[in-house]
């Protein structure tokens, strides 16, 4: 058993000897460990003694950005957190909203861009793994991964061998553990060239009583380790993904983890049956900072102590040391506290998975973090300070002079458009960030649990949930050209067309989770991108009512000195209240009419228009009226409400024409022809491919349209009627006062299913 | 009793179309490796053994290739028994 | 009619199959235990689809030396019903239970979307409530689904009619991309000489209920009751 015993005993345990064979604290190993000066006197003040080398690891995980948000803790704490059906907040492995019915609904997003930007595959294998973790931790089922993928122009070899190795990675984790993709986004912008975006979304459905959180409660309890085995393999992780990647990243492959997505699904059913069994109080993913970071946090969740003998910890090699074993990021290992007494019962429903546990260490009541090497204190630290002492930072923030001049620029040569728009139109189509991402979703099982009522490639994701009449939609948002040329307008547009996604679907917008992947906070031009995007996300969470219930945040995001566009991606959840009246993106019968809600309007600027055909990063991002967007938004859920609309799409990146096209489309099997006729006196690029915000493109009955317009003037929403459905292989026709497009469907069709497979499979 | 490292080589059948080293070679000559002929990809399992000889470790091999290791409708494989170097980390 | 639907450690679609014969079709259905040596007195077994062991090796190898997958080779010697859905169906090919292999896909991708596929005899417990050449959407989600098997097989297979599936387009024509994974012959599910073991890649438990967009599964299920129910009276 575990040499525990002199915790309560009133004379407290002697004070932790350096180890024979760890290194002395000198101010270098500080700084490699990526601590301040100030930081490291901190740590002095809390320990009333120099730290030895095992407990230095230990701060410098729990301190670094990853664990402790030094330098978005501030900020974070502005957005708004709390609504009454929000059940869990942010702090916890997942958010947890009521769903109604006697459900819950878990869910969280993480980023894992430095370990994909090294290894691909692998990375974003495991950061499908880490968050599936994050959700059945919470006691619920995982029924739907979403990721959100940025990724440099598909030009570069170097960047289709990420962006492949991305795919496959998310693909094969996910496909084995039987969690249904349920959409995402793919972006493609020079901005990302060095640097991948990968952030990845799980959401998980429990019956309400079973929420369990991540809490190492009652003295004498028993912690185990369970699961697959300690390596060496991503020591320091949490550091790493805190700091930029310079030339030589490849070379830091040893520290990348490895994911085994069996041992994942063994682990997600046995604690599941765990948390079932009334045996444990509390579970826990060990990922970033592995054992310390997940013992240190339900220590301090509970204001408990916790004492662990790494000499227990079970391990992939010999030789380890308590600070290897410490910061550890092997992956599919779990915490679980144990009621004490209750050891074999848990050991028996592990063996039943296949499962190894080992009793590490227990909690106590302390207060302390402490950890022994063979019953010889190595480490014996104040939980509190560790887990809610980092020190937090308000940084200066200034707009960087290169993003005003590039926002400032004069975009009326680009306005006109005289030439052929059928071909502008085709082309444009064809950049990846249009078209179609089949080639990402034909490699992720969509389909699994037999749940998924809107697979990949809609507005959003629907999911139904057993035993009720309601559905679940869900979707993720950023557009990084825009929060990079204007941040805070950029991450409203991002919370404002995630809620108008879940909309189209006929769904409530309910929670956010949000990923901010950003550059170095310490260069003022990233910390005023970093603020105004939080402070944008601020404003429009709390108008949409979407509160935050937690997420990630990725800072340090940057190639040798290059940084990537700000990117605060938005994860939304909404609730369907009738499953019957979930609304696609497809226009389905000849002869609807086709209605615009929302008004065109003259924007031109931060569009994939610019970028696409001229290759322009520059403008205003389009202007967005958040009131202006719950209205119509409030509209189009009364419409599909009233059972009035046969479709429902956003209209965003490419414009209204692509937004029709993807309408008429559908999944290509039988696209239908349009005949639209635009009377907005604007320049036909604006009109066409322009991305005005608060527009969506509905399509009804035309024995209808009097209730639609009723309705909309009802909300006072601009409606009006465009065009009309046709038939199955007609003609794409959309004209305005002096431009017109025409072409064969099927000729759109072929353009729009087959830009990636032509870029990604062309070799 | 002796301790044998056993390598067996899993490959796919001759004359079966193997899509993976066809696309190994396809981009190998896209990188400009020149002379590429065919490539087959397979699997490659290192396994310790204790045996009397050679030859029981062999035939011990031979038999988890016939009943677990490979598939006899799609794979072939080839065993390679070798004595297990004194130091544990052989390189291999 | 009663039914049992094994459970491996890396099974993920027992859940799935369970749901559809209990819930949709009204089947006395459990899950039984990939440790259990005893199938208890089944009408239907269903092996259903997932990563049995992790399928590191090779998709089913392992699952074939299962105590449970004994228990099923017995069963169906004496003539017992077995479905294997996806890695069901590798793991049957492994057991030797069908003949052939199931190797990686051409496009050496995992391949996830609906795909058509015909059914090529209606003379089977699992098809009977389908008409002959009737083209079915229903969902594929594998990376190892390319049917291979020695000349003499297919010859023997297409001769005695026991091809039960093929990839067709939707207009149920072969060959012009419905073949989704290179599989010879276009084969999509085969049954034994005696009829009572079909595999399929393709999933019918997924294409069972309207609101996931397809029931063209449902006609399997409905035919394995029908089957029983005529059973019963005989």
């Amino acid at each position: 058993m575990i040499a525990a015993g002199s915790g309560g005993n009133g004379t407290g345990p002697a004070a932790p000897e350096p180890r024979p064979g760890d290194p002395g604290i000198t101010a270098e190993l500080v700084a490699d460990h990526g601590l301040s000066p100030e930081e490291y006197d901190k740590i002095v003040g809390h320990l009333g003694r120099t730290p030895t080398f095992t407990e230095l690891g230990v701060f410098s995980a729990m301190w670094s950005e990853h664990c402790g948000y030094k330098n978005s803790k501030r900020l974070l704490r502005l957005l708004p957190t709390e609504a009454p059906w929000v059940i869990q907040g942010p702090g916890e492995n997942a958010g947890v909203i009521d769903i109604g019915g006697g459900y819950a609904l878990a869910f969280k997003i993480e980023s894992h861009n430095h370990p994909s930007a090294v290894e691909p595959y692998q990375g974003a294998a495991t950061g499908i793994g880490g968050i599936l973790r994050d959700v059945f931790t919470m006691g619920a089922r995982p029924v739907a991964v979403l990721d959100s993928l940025h990724f440099g122009d598909l030009d570069s070899s170097r960047v289709r061998y990420l962006f492949d190795g991305v795919v496959r990675g998310a693909g094969d984790y996910g496909n084995c553990v039987g969690i249904p993709n349920l959409g995402g986004e793919a972006y493609f912008d020079r901005g990302y060239a060095g640097n991948p975006i990968i952030n990845v979304m799980c959401l998980g459905i429990m019956k309400r009583e079973q929420l369990i959180r991540g809490e190492a409660h009652g003295e004498g309890n028993t912690l185990m380790a369970v699961g697959a085995r300690t390596g060496r393999d991503g020591i320091h992780g949490a550091t790493f993904a805190s700091e930029e990647l310079g030339e030589d990243s490849d070379a830091s492959r040893p520290q990348v983890q490895v994911g085994d997505p069996f041992t994942e699904k063994l682990l997600l059913e046995a604690s599941l049956e765990l948390i079932r069994s009334g045996h444990i109080v509390g579970i826990q993913d060990m990922g970033a900072a592995g054992i310390t970071s997940s013992a240190a946090e339900m220590a301090g969740r509970s204001g408990s102590g916790v004492v662990i003998d790494t000499t227990l910890v079970p391990v992939r090699e010999p030789g380890m040391t308590p600070y290897e074993i410490l910061l550890s990021e092997s992956q599919e290992r779990m915490m679980v506290v144990v009621h004490r007494g209750r050891e074999e019962e848990v050991r028996q429903i592990l063996a039943k998975w296949e499962l190894e546990a080992a009793e590490v260490g227990q909690v106590t009541s302390d207060g302390r973090f402490r950890i022994l090497e063979d019953g010889r204190p190595v480490a014996d630290i104040p939980a509190l300070p560790l887990t809610e002492g980092c020190p937090t930072y308000e940084r200066e923030g200034i707009e960087g002079e290169e993003v005003r001049a590039l926002r400032e620029m004069d975009l009326t040569p680009y306005a006109g458009g005289e030439g052929d728009r059928t071909a502008d139109f085709l082309r444009l189509l064809a950049s990846p960030n249009l078209a179609s991402r089949r080639w990402i979703h034909d490699q992720y099982d969509t389909t699994v649990r037999t749940a998924s009522v809107i697979q990949p490639g809609g507005d959003a994701g629907v999911l139904r949930v057993r035993g009720t009449r309601r559905g679940i939609a869900v979707t993720t948002d950023c557009s990084g050209r825009y929060t990079y040329l204007e941040p805070g307008t950029g991450a409203r547009i991002a919370v404002a067309e995630a809620a108008r996604n879940l909309a189209c679907a006929g769904a409530l917008p309910m929670a956010v989770t949000n990923n901010l992947n950003f550059g170095n906070p310490l260069k003022p031009h990233i910390y005023y991108q970093l603020r105004e995007a939080v402070l944008g996300m601020v404003e429009a969470c709390a108008l949409f009512e979407t509160p935050v219930t937690g997420g990630n945040v990725s800072l340090y995001n940057e190639t040798s000195g290059t940084p990537i566009y700000p990117t605060p991606v938005i994860g939304m959840v909404g609730i369907i209240e009738e499953l019957e009246r979930v609304t696609r993106h497809a226009f389905r019968e000849e002869g609807d009419v086709i209605v615009l809600l929302g008004r065109n309007t003259d924007e031109l600027g931060a569009s994939e228009y610019l970028y696409a055909m001229h290759g322009i990063v520059g403008g205003r991002p389009p202007r967005v009226d958040l009131l202006a967007e719950r209205v119509l938004q409030q509209a189009l859920l009364a419409m599909i409400g009233e059972g009035l609309l046969r479709s429902a799409h956003d209209c965003s990146e490419g414009g209204l024409v692509c937004a029709l096209a993807e309408s008429a489309l559908d999944d290509g099997e039988d696209p239908v022809g349009i005949r639209v006729r635009l009377v907005d006196p604007l320049p036909s690029t604006a009109l066409f491919f322009g991305e005005a915000q608060g527009r969506v493109v509905v399509s009804c009955d035309p024995a209808s349209l009097e209730r639609v317009r009723r309705l909309a003037d009802r909300y006072g929403v601009p409606c009006t009627e465009v065009g009309t459905v046709g038939a199955i292989g007609g003609n794409f026709v959309v004209e305005s006062a002096d431009a017109r497009i025409e072409a064969d469907i099927r000729e759109v069709g072929a353009v729009y299913f087959g830009a990636l497979p032509e870029r990604m499979d062309a070799q | 009793m002796s301790a044998y490292v056993i390598e067996i080589r899993v490959t796919p059948r001759r004359g079966l179309l193997d899509p993976q080293g066809k696309a190994i070679q396809h981009a190998l000559d896209s990188l400009g490796f020149a002379g590429v002929g065919e490539v087959r990809a397979g699997k490659l399992l290192v396994i310790e053994l204790e045996a009397d000889s050679a030859d029981e470790a062999a035939a011990r091999a031979t038999r988890m290739c016939e009943k677990l290791l490979a598939n006899p409708v799609t794979e072939d494989f080839v065993i390679e028994v070798g004595r297990a170097a004194a130091q544990p980390e052989a390189a291999t | 009619m009663r039914a049992v639907v094994v459970t491996f450690p890396g099974s993920n679609c027992d859940y799935d199959c369970l749901q559809v014969l209990r819930k949709v079709m009204g089947v006395d259905t459990r899950f039984i235990w990939h440790r259990e040596h005893e199938l208890g007195d089944p009408d239907l077994v269903v092996l259903p689809g997932g990563f049995s062991y992790g399928d590191y090796l090779r998709a089913g190898a392992i699952a074939r030396f299962s105590p449970i997958v004994e228990a099923v080779k017995r069963y169906a010697g004496r003539g017992g019903i077995v479905l294997g859905i996806c890695n069901g169906f590798q793991i049957l090919c492994e057991a030797g239970l069908l003949p052939g292999a199931l190797r990686r896909n051409d496009s050496l991708k995992f391949r996830s979307h609906d795909v058509h596929v015909r059914v090529e005899t209606t003379d089977t417990a699992f098809t009977r409530a389908y008409r002959p050449g009737q083209v079915l959407r229903i969902p594929i989600a594998h990376a190892e689904g390319n049917y291979i098997a020695d000349p003499g097989t297919l010859e023997r297979l297409e001769a005695e009619r026991r091809v039960v599936f093929r990839y067709t387009t939707r207009a149920g024509a072969r060959g012009e991309g419905g073949n989704p994974n290179g599989s010879a012959n276009d084969i999509a599910g085969i049954v034994n000489p005696a009829g009572n073991v079909l595999g399929l890649m393709p999933h019918p438990e997924r294409a069972a209920e309207g609101v996931l967009g397809s029931t063209d599964g449902l006609g399997m299920f409905e035919s394995l009751v029908a089957h029983f129910a005529r059973e019963r009276v005989a």
